[in-house]
Protein backbone atom coordinates (compact mmCIF):
# COMPACT_ATOMS: atom_id res chain seq x y z
CA UNK A 1 0.00 0.00 0.00
CA UNK A 2 1.55 3.29 -1.02
CA UNK A 3 0.48 6.84 -0.37
CA UNK A 4 2.32 9.72 -2.04
CA UNK A 5 1.74 13.13 -0.52
CA UNK A 6 0.94 16.14 -2.68
CA UNK A 7 2.07 19.60 -1.55
CA UNK A 8 -0.87 21.13 0.31
CA UNK A 9 -2.54 23.99 -1.59
CA UNK A 10 -2.42 27.40 0.07
CA UNK A 11 -5.51 29.37 1.05
CA UNK A 12 -4.42 31.94 -1.52
CA UNK A 13 -4.69 29.30 -4.26
CA UNK A 14 -8.10 28.27 -3.00
CA UNK A 15 -9.32 31.87 -2.88
CA UNK A 16 -8.17 32.50 -6.44
CA UNK A 17 -9.76 29.25 -7.50
CA UNK A 18 -13.05 30.11 -5.79
CA UNK A 19 -13.11 33.56 -7.42
CA UNK A 20 -12.47 32.05 -10.83
CA UNK A 21 -15.22 29.53 -10.30
CA UNK A 22 -17.63 32.26 -9.19
CA UNK A 23 -17.02 34.14 -12.44
CA UNK A 24 -17.32 30.96 -14.49
CA UNK A 25 -20.51 29.92 -12.73
CA UNK A 26 -22.26 33.22 -13.44
CA UNK A 27 -21.10 33.15 -17.07
CA UNK A 28 -22.18 29.55 -17.35
CA UNK A 29 -25.69 30.29 -16.09
CA UNK A 30 -26.23 32.63 -19.02
CA UNK A 31 -24.73 30.12 -21.41
CA UNK A 32 -26.91 27.33 -20.06
CA UNK A 33 -30.02 29.48 -19.98
CA UNK A 34 -29.72 31.02 -23.43
CA UNK A 35 -28.12 28.30 -25.52
CA UNK A 36 -28.04 24.89 -23.92
CA UNK A 37 -31.51 24.98 -22.34
CA UNK A 38 -33.55 25.03 -25.55
CA UNK A 39 -31.18 22.69 -27.34
CA UNK A 40 -31.27 20.07 -24.59
CA UNK A 41 -35.06 20.32 -24.33
CA UNK A 42 -35.31 19.69 -28.07
CA UNK A 43 -33.02 16.66 -27.78
CA UNK A 44 -34.92 15.41 -24.71
CA UNK A 45 -38.25 15.55 -26.54
CA UNK A 46 -37.21 14.17 -29.92
CA UNK A 47 -33.76 12.51 -29.81
CA UNK A 48 -33.48 10.73 -26.49
CA UNK A 49 -30.34 8.67 -27.30
CA UNK A 50 -28.47 11.74 -28.51
CA UNK A 51 -29.68 13.57 -25.39
CA UNK A 52 -28.21 10.86 -23.17
CA UNK A 53 -24.88 10.91 -25.01
CA UNK A 54 -24.63 14.72 -25.07
CA UNK A 55 -25.57 14.98 -21.38
CA UNK A 56 -22.53 12.84 -20.50
CA UNK A 57 -20.26 14.55 -23.02
CA UNK A 58 -21.14 18.05 -21.82
CA UNK A 59 -20.86 17.05 -18.16
CA UNK A 60 -17.41 15.49 -18.63
CA UNK A 61 -16.34 18.36 -20.88
CA UNK A 62 -17.36 20.93 -18.29
CA UNK A 63 -15.53 19.07 -15.50
CA UNK A 64 -12.32 18.65 -17.47
CA UNK A 65 -12.47 22.23 -18.74
CA UNK A 66 -12.85 23.69 -15.25
CA UNK A 67 -10.01 21.50 -13.96
CA UNK A 68 -7.63 22.62 -16.71
CA UNK A 69 -8.40 26.31 -16.27
CA UNK A 70 -8.07 26.12 -12.48
CA UNK A 71 -4.91 24.03 -12.60
CA UNK A 72 -3.34 26.62 -14.89
CA UNK A 73 -4.35 29.47 -12.61
CA UNK A 74 -2.97 27.79 -9.48
CA UNK A 75 0.27 27.12 -11.35
CA UNK A 76 0.47 30.82 -12.24
CA UNK A 77 -0.12 31.83 -8.60
CA UNK A 78 2.67 29.49 -7.40
CA UNK A 79 5.07 30.76 -10.05
CA UNK A 80 4.48 34.35 -8.96
CA UNK A 81 5.06 33.41 -5.29
CA UNK A 82 8.41 31.83 -6.20
CA UNK B 1 -34.95 29.71 -12.87
CA UNK B 2 -37.30 27.40 -14.76
CA UNK B 3 -35.87 24.09 -15.92
CA UNK B 4 -37.86 23.04 -18.98
CA UNK B 5 -36.84 19.37 -19.00
CA UNK B 6 -38.11 18.52 -15.50
CA UNK B 7 -40.59 21.40 -15.31
CA UNK B 8 -39.17 22.45 -11.93
CA UNK B 9 -38.39 26.02 -10.86
CA UNK B 10 -35.27 26.22 -8.67
CA UNK B 11 -32.90 29.05 -7.67
CA UNK B 12 -29.63 28.18 -9.50
CA UNK B 13 -27.50 29.60 -6.67
CA UNK B 14 -29.03 27.05 -4.31
CA UNK B 15 -27.89 24.38 -6.77
CA UNK B 16 -24.33 25.75 -6.83
CA UNK B 17 -24.28 25.89 -3.01
CA UNK B 18 -25.60 22.35 -2.77
CA UNK B 19 -23.02 21.20 -5.31
CA UNK B 20 -20.21 22.87 -3.35
CA UNK B 21 -21.29 21.25 -0.08
CA UNK B 22 -21.65 17.75 -1.44
CA UNK B 23 -18.41 18.24 -3.39
CA UNK B 24 -16.59 18.64 -0.07
CA UNK B 25 -18.36 15.57 1.34
CA UNK B 26 -17.50 13.58 -1.77
CA UNK B 27 -13.82 14.42 -1.67
CA UNK B 28 -13.61 13.88 2.09
CA UNK B 29 -15.80 10.81 2.64
CA UNK B 30 -15.44 9.22 -0.80
CA UNK B 31 -19.16 9.23 -1.41
CA UNK B 32 -21.08 10.88 -4.19
CA UNK B 33 -23.08 13.00 -1.77
CA UNK B 34 -26.45 11.66 -2.86
CA UNK B 35 -27.45 11.08 0.79
CA UNK B 36 -27.74 14.87 0.93
CA UNK B 37 -28.23 15.90 -2.72
CA UNK B 38 -31.22 13.64 -3.35
CA UNK B 39 -33.31 14.81 -0.38
CA UNK B 40 -32.43 18.48 -0.99
CA UNK B 41 -33.29 18.27 -4.69
CA UNK B 42 -36.54 16.52 -3.76
CA UNK B 43 -37.44 19.26 -1.27
CA UNK B 44 -36.48 21.91 -3.86
CA UNK B 45 -39.25 20.51 -6.05
CA UNK B 46 -37.59 18.07 -8.47
CA UNK B 47 -39.69 14.92 -9.08
CA UNK B 48 -38.07 11.82 -7.51
CA UNK B 49 -37.36 10.07 -10.82
CA UNK B 50 -35.50 13.23 -11.98
CA UNK B 51 -33.74 13.44 -8.60
CA UNK B 52 -32.33 9.94 -9.09
CA UNK B 53 -31.17 10.40 -12.71
CA UNK B 54 -29.95 13.99 -12.40
CA UNK B 55 -27.90 13.31 -9.29
CA UNK B 56 -26.20 10.40 -11.04
CA UNK B 57 -25.15 12.63 -13.95
CA UNK B 58 -23.87 15.34 -11.65
CA UNK B 59 -21.89 12.73 -9.73
CA UNK B 60 -20.08 11.65 -12.90
CA UNK B 61 -18.56 15.11 -13.23
CA UNK B 62 -17.84 15.59 -9.55
CA UNK B 63 -16.28 12.16 -9.07
CA UNK B 64 -13.87 12.65 -11.97
CA UNK B 65 -12.30 15.58 -10.11
CA UNK B 66 -12.24 13.82 -6.72
CA UNK B 67 -11.00 10.49 -8.14
CA UNK B 68 -8.13 12.25 -9.89
CA UNK B 69 -7.11 13.89 -6.63
CA UNK B 70 -7.21 10.54 -4.80
CA UNK B 71 -5.30 8.93 -7.67
CA UNK B 72 -2.47 11.41 -7.16
CA UNK B 73 -2.49 10.57 -3.44
CA UNK B 74 -2.17 6.85 -4.28
CA UNK B 75 -5.61 5.99 -2.89
CA UNK B 76 -7.01 3.95 -5.81
CA UNK B 77 -6.79 0.14 -6.06
CA UNK B 78 -7.24 -0.30 -9.81
CA UNK B 79 -7.48 -4.09 -9.65
CA UNK B 80 -10.33 -3.93 -7.15
CA UNK B 81 -12.05 -1.11 -9.05
CA UNK B 82 -12.00 -3.10 -12.29
CA UNK B 83 -13.91 -6.03 -10.76
CA UNK B 84 -16.28 -3.73 -8.90
CA UNK B 85 -17.30 -1.96 -12.10
CA UNK B 86 -18.57 -5.27 -13.52
CA UNK B 87 -20.82 -5.98 -10.54
CA UNK B 88 -22.02 -2.39 -10.19
CA UNK B 89 -23.11 -2.04 -13.81
CA UNK B 90 -25.19 -5.23 -13.50
CA UNK B 91 -26.78 -4.06 -10.26
CA UNK B 92 -27.36 -0.60 -11.69
CA UNK B 93 -29.44 -2.04 -14.51
CA UNK B 94 -31.64 -3.88 -12.00
CA UNK B 95 -32.14 -0.63 -10.05
CA UNK B 96 -33.01 1.37 -13.18
CA UNK B 97 -35.61 -1.23 -14.17
CA UNK B 98 -37.07 -1.01 -10.65
CA UNK B 99 -37.56 2.75 -11.05
CA UNK B 100 -39.26 2.22 -14.41
CA UNK B 101 -41.64 -0.29 -12.86
CA UNK B 102 -42.53 2.15 -10.05
CA UNK B 103 -43.04 4.98 -12.57
CA UNK B 104 -45.71 2.89 -14.27
CA UNK B 105 -47.37 2.30 -10.90
CA UNK B 106 -47.00 6.03 -9.97
CA UNK B 107 -45.35 5.07 -6.67
CA UNK B 108 -41.81 6.38 -7.24
CA UNK B 109 -41.79 9.13 -4.60
CA UNK B 110 -43.23 7.03 -1.80
CA UNK B 111 -41.32 3.77 -2.34
CA UNK B 112 -37.95 5.38 -3.11
CA UNK B 113 -38.46 7.86 -0.27
CA UNK B 114 -39.21 5.20 2.35
CA UNK B 115 -36.40 2.91 1.10
CA UNK B 116 -33.98 5.84 1.31
CA UNK B 117 -34.99 6.65 4.89
CA UNK B 118 -34.51 3.03 6.03
CA UNK B 119 -31.10 2.69 4.35
CA UNK B 120 -29.81 6.08 5.51
CA UNK B 121 -30.81 5.55 9.16
CA UNK B 122 -29.26 2.07 9.16
CA UNK B 123 -25.97 3.28 7.70
CA UNK B 124 -25.84 6.21 10.08
CA UNK B 125 -26.26 4.05 13.19
CA UNK B 126 -23.72 1.46 12.00
CA UNK B 127 -21.06 4.00 10.99
CA UNK B 128 -21.34 5.87 14.29
CA UNK B 129 -21.19 2.68 16.38
CA UNK B 130 -18.17 1.37 14.49
CA UNK B 131 -16.35 4.71 14.32
CA UNK B 132 -16.87 5.18 18.07
CA UNK B 133 -15.53 1.70 18.86
CA UNK B 134 -12.56 2.17 16.52
CA UNK B 135 -11.65 5.55 17.97
CA UNK B 136 -11.11 3.84 21.36
CA UNK B 137 -8.47 1.55 19.86
CA UNK B 138 -5.00 2.74 20.76
CA UNK B 139 -3.05 3.80 17.67
CA UNK B 140 -0.01 5.84 16.70
CA UNK B 141 0.87 8.85 18.88
CA UNK B 142 2.23 10.80 15.93
CA UNK B 143 0.18 13.78 14.64
CA UNK B 144 -2.41 12.59 12.09
CA UNK B 145 -0.80 14.50 9.21
CA UNK B 146 2.47 12.55 9.82
CA UNK B 147 0.85 9.09 10.09
CA UNK B 148 0.88 6.59 7.26
CA UNK B 149 -2.43 5.39 5.78
CA UNK B 150 -2.13 2.14 7.80
CA UNK B 151 -1.47 3.99 11.07
CA UNK B 152 -4.51 6.20 10.48
CA UNK B 153 -6.79 3.28 9.75
CA UNK B 154 -7.94 1.87 13.08
CA UNK B 155 -11.08 -0.18 12.64
CA UNK B 156 -13.58 -2.11 14.78
CA UNK B 157 -15.60 -5.15 13.63
CA UNK B 158 -12.54 -6.56 11.85
CA UNK B 159 -14.00 -10.04 12.24
CA UNK B 160 -16.45 -9.40 9.38
CA UNK B 161 -13.63 -8.72 6.91
CA UNK B 162 -11.64 -11.72 8.17
CA UNK B 163 -14.69 -13.92 7.55
CA UNK B 164 -15.03 -12.53 4.00
CA UNK B 165 -11.33 -13.17 3.31
CA UNK B 166 -11.69 -16.75 4.55
CA UNK B 167 -14.53 -17.58 2.13
CA UNK B 168 -13.32 -20.38 -0.11
CA UNK B 169 -15.22 -19.40 -3.26
CA UNK B 170 -12.94 -19.84 -6.26
CA UNK B 171 -11.53 -17.97 -8.05
CA UNK B 172 -9.60 -15.96 -5.47
CA UNK B 173 -7.06 -13.19 -5.98
CA UNK B 174 -4.78 -10.87 -4.05
CA UNK B 175 -5.11 -7.08 -3.72
CA UNK B 176 -1.54 -5.96 -2.94
CA UNK B 177 -2.37 -2.25 -3.11
CA UNK B 178 -4.95 -2.74 -0.33
CA UNK B 179 -2.73 -5.15 1.63
CA UNK B 180 -5.08 -8.16 1.10
CA UNK B 181 -3.41 -11.50 0.38
CA UNK B 182 -6.45 -13.47 -0.74
CA UNK B 183 -10.10 -12.67 -1.40
CA UNK B 184 -12.84 -14.33 -3.45
CA UNK B 185 -13.71 -12.49 -6.67
CA UNK B 186 -17.33 -13.46 -5.98
CA UNK B 187 -17.29 -11.49 -2.72
CA UNK B 188 -16.23 -8.38 -4.65
CA UNK B 189 -18.81 -8.95 -7.38
CA UNK B 190 -21.67 -9.52 -4.90
CA UNK B 191 -20.80 -6.41 -2.89
CA UNK B 192 -20.57 -4.28 -6.04
CA UNK B 193 -23.77 -5.78 -7.49
CA UNK B 194 -25.75 -4.89 -4.36
CA UNK B 195 -24.34 -1.37 -4.28
CA UNK B 196 -25.16 -1.07 -8.00
CA UNK B 197 -28.82 -1.88 -7.25
CA UNK B 198 -28.84 0.90 -4.63
CA UNK B 199 -27.23 3.27 -7.11
CA UNK B 200 -29.78 2.61 -9.85
CA UNK B 201 -32.76 2.53 -7.50
CA UNK B 202 -32.02 5.26 -4.93
CA UNK B 203 -29.81 7.42 -7.11
CA UNK B 204 -26.29 8.70 -6.69
CA UNK B 205 -23.19 6.59 -6.82
CA UNK B 206 -24.32 4.62 -3.72
CA UNK B 207 -20.99 5.41 -2.08
CA UNK B 208 -22.96 5.69 1.17
CA UNK B 209 -23.38 1.92 1.07
CA UNK B 210 -20.37 0.89 -1.05
CA UNK B 211 -17.88 2.63 1.22
CA UNK B 212 -19.01 0.72 4.37
CA UNK B 213 -19.09 -2.50 2.29
CA UNK B 214 -15.52 -1.94 1.12
CA UNK B 215 -14.22 -1.10 4.58
CA UNK B 216 -16.08 -3.64 6.76
CA UNK B 217 -16.96 -6.52 4.43
CA UNK B 218 -13.93 -6.55 2.16
CA UNK B 219 -11.44 -5.11 4.67
CA UNK B 220 -10.09 -2.36 2.38
CA UNK B 221 -8.20 0.42 4.23
CA UNK B 222 -10.44 3.49 4.57
CA UNK B 223 -8.33 5.83 2.44
CA UNK B 224 -8.02 3.26 -0.37
CA UNK B 225 -11.77 2.55 -0.08
CA UNK B 226 -12.54 6.25 -0.57
CA UNK B 227 -10.34 6.62 -3.66
CA UNK B 228 -11.40 3.31 -5.22
CA UNK B 229 -15.05 4.04 -4.55
CA UNK B 230 -14.78 7.39 -6.30
CA UNK B 231 -13.02 5.89 -9.31
CA UNK B 232 -15.63 3.16 -9.56
CA UNK B 233 -18.44 5.72 -9.23
CA UNK B 234 -17.21 7.54 -12.35
CA UNK B 235 -17.79 4.42 -14.44
CA UNK B 236 -20.95 3.09 -12.78
CA UNK B 237 -22.63 6.50 -12.44
CA UNK B 238 -21.75 7.21 -16.08
CA UNK B 239 -23.58 4.06 -17.12
CA UNK B 240 -26.49 4.69 -14.75
CA UNK B 241 -26.98 8.29 -15.84
CA UNK B 242 -26.93 7.24 -19.51
CA UNK B 243 -29.66 4.68 -18.86
CA UNK B 244 -31.72 7.14 -16.83
CA UNK B 245 -31.29 9.81 -19.52
CA UNK B 246 -32.58 7.35 -22.11
CA UNK B 247 -35.65 6.84 -19.88
CA UNK B 248 -36.24 10.58 -19.46
CA UNK B 249 -35.13 10.83 -15.83
CA UNK B 250 -32.30 13.37 -16.21
CA UNK B 251 -32.45 17.17 -16.10
CA UNK B 252 -29.00 17.90 -17.49
CA UNK B 253 -29.23 21.65 -16.78
CA UNK B 254 -29.70 21.07 -13.05
CA UNK B 255 -26.75 18.64 -13.06
CA UNK B 256 -24.46 21.05 -14.94
CA UNK B 257 -25.15 23.92 -12.56
CA UNK B 258 -24.63 21.72 -9.48
CA UNK B 259 -21.34 20.45 -10.85
CA UNK B 260 -19.86 23.96 -11.08
CA UNK B 261 -20.00 24.18 -7.28
CA UNK B 262 -19.10 20.55 -6.68
CA UNK B 263 -15.86 20.81 -8.65
CA UNK B 264 -14.41 23.25 -6.10
CA UNK B 265 -15.75 21.39 -3.06
CA UNK B 266 -14.33 18.05 -4.20
CA UNK B 267 -10.79 19.45 -4.31
CA UNK B 268 -11.07 20.85 -0.80
CA UNK B 269 -12.53 17.59 0.53
CA UNK B 270 -9.78 15.41 -0.95
CA UNK B 271 -7.08 17.55 0.68
CA UNK B 272 -8.86 17.47 4.06
CA UNK B 273 -8.57 13.64 4.27
CA UNK B 274 -4.85 14.08 4.97
CA UNK B 275 -5.62 15.66 8.35
CA UNK B 276 -7.99 13.00 9.73
CA UNK B 277 -7.66 9.31 10.57
CA UNK B 278 -10.15 6.63 9.46
CA UNK B 279 -12.39 6.45 12.59
CA UNK B 280 -12.76 10.23 12.76
CA UNK B 281 -13.76 10.36 9.10
CA UNK B 282 -16.36 7.66 9.72
CA UNK B 283 -17.77 9.30 12.89
CA UNK B 284 -18.02 12.61 11.03
CA UNK B 285 -19.87 10.82 8.22
CA UNK B 286 -22.43 9.17 10.53
CA UNK B 287 -24.90 12.06 11.03
CA UNK B 288 -25.00 13.04 7.36
CA UNK B 289 -27.32 10.29 6.10
CA UNK B 290 -29.63 11.12 9.04
CA UNK B 291 -29.94 14.68 7.74
CA UNK B 292 -30.88 13.24 4.35
CA UNK B 293 -33.46 10.94 5.96
CA UNK B 294 -35.02 13.88 7.83
CA UNK B 295 -35.29 15.88 4.61
CA UNK B 296 -37.01 12.99 2.85
CA UNK B 297 -39.46 12.63 5.75
CA UNK B 298 -40.14 16.36 5.51
CA UNK B 299 -40.70 16.11 1.75
CA UNK B 300 -43.07 13.17 2.08
CA UNK B 301 -44.94 14.60 5.09
CA UNK B 302 -45.52 18.02 3.54
CA UNK B 303 -46.33 16.64 0.11
CA UNK B 304 -43.41 18.65 -1.30
CA UNK B 305 -42.54 17.58 -4.84
CA UNK B 306 -45.20 14.90 -5.01
CA UNK B 307 -45.72 13.74 -8.58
Amino acid sequence: MKSSKQPLPTWQSFTVELLLYAVLVVAYFFFVLHYLGGWFKELFDHHRTLFAVMALVVMIGQTVGLEIVCGFLIWLVRQRKK
Amino acid sequence: MHFPISGATIDPFYLVGLGFLIGIFGGFFGVGGSFLANPVLFVMGLPMNFVVGTDLLHIVGKSIVAARKHGILGNIDMKLAGFMVLGTVGGNEVGVQGIEMLKKMAKVDLVVGVATIVVFVGISIFMFAEGWQASKIRGSRKPVSQQTAQEKDKRAFKGIARWTHSLDWAPKMDLPHSGIKSISIWAILIVSFISGIFSGFLGGGAGYIRMPFLVYLLGIPTHIAIGTDLFEIVVSAGYGSFRHAMNGNVDVLVALIMQTGAAVGAQIGAVLTQYFNGPRIRIAFAPLPLIGACLIIYGLATGHAQH
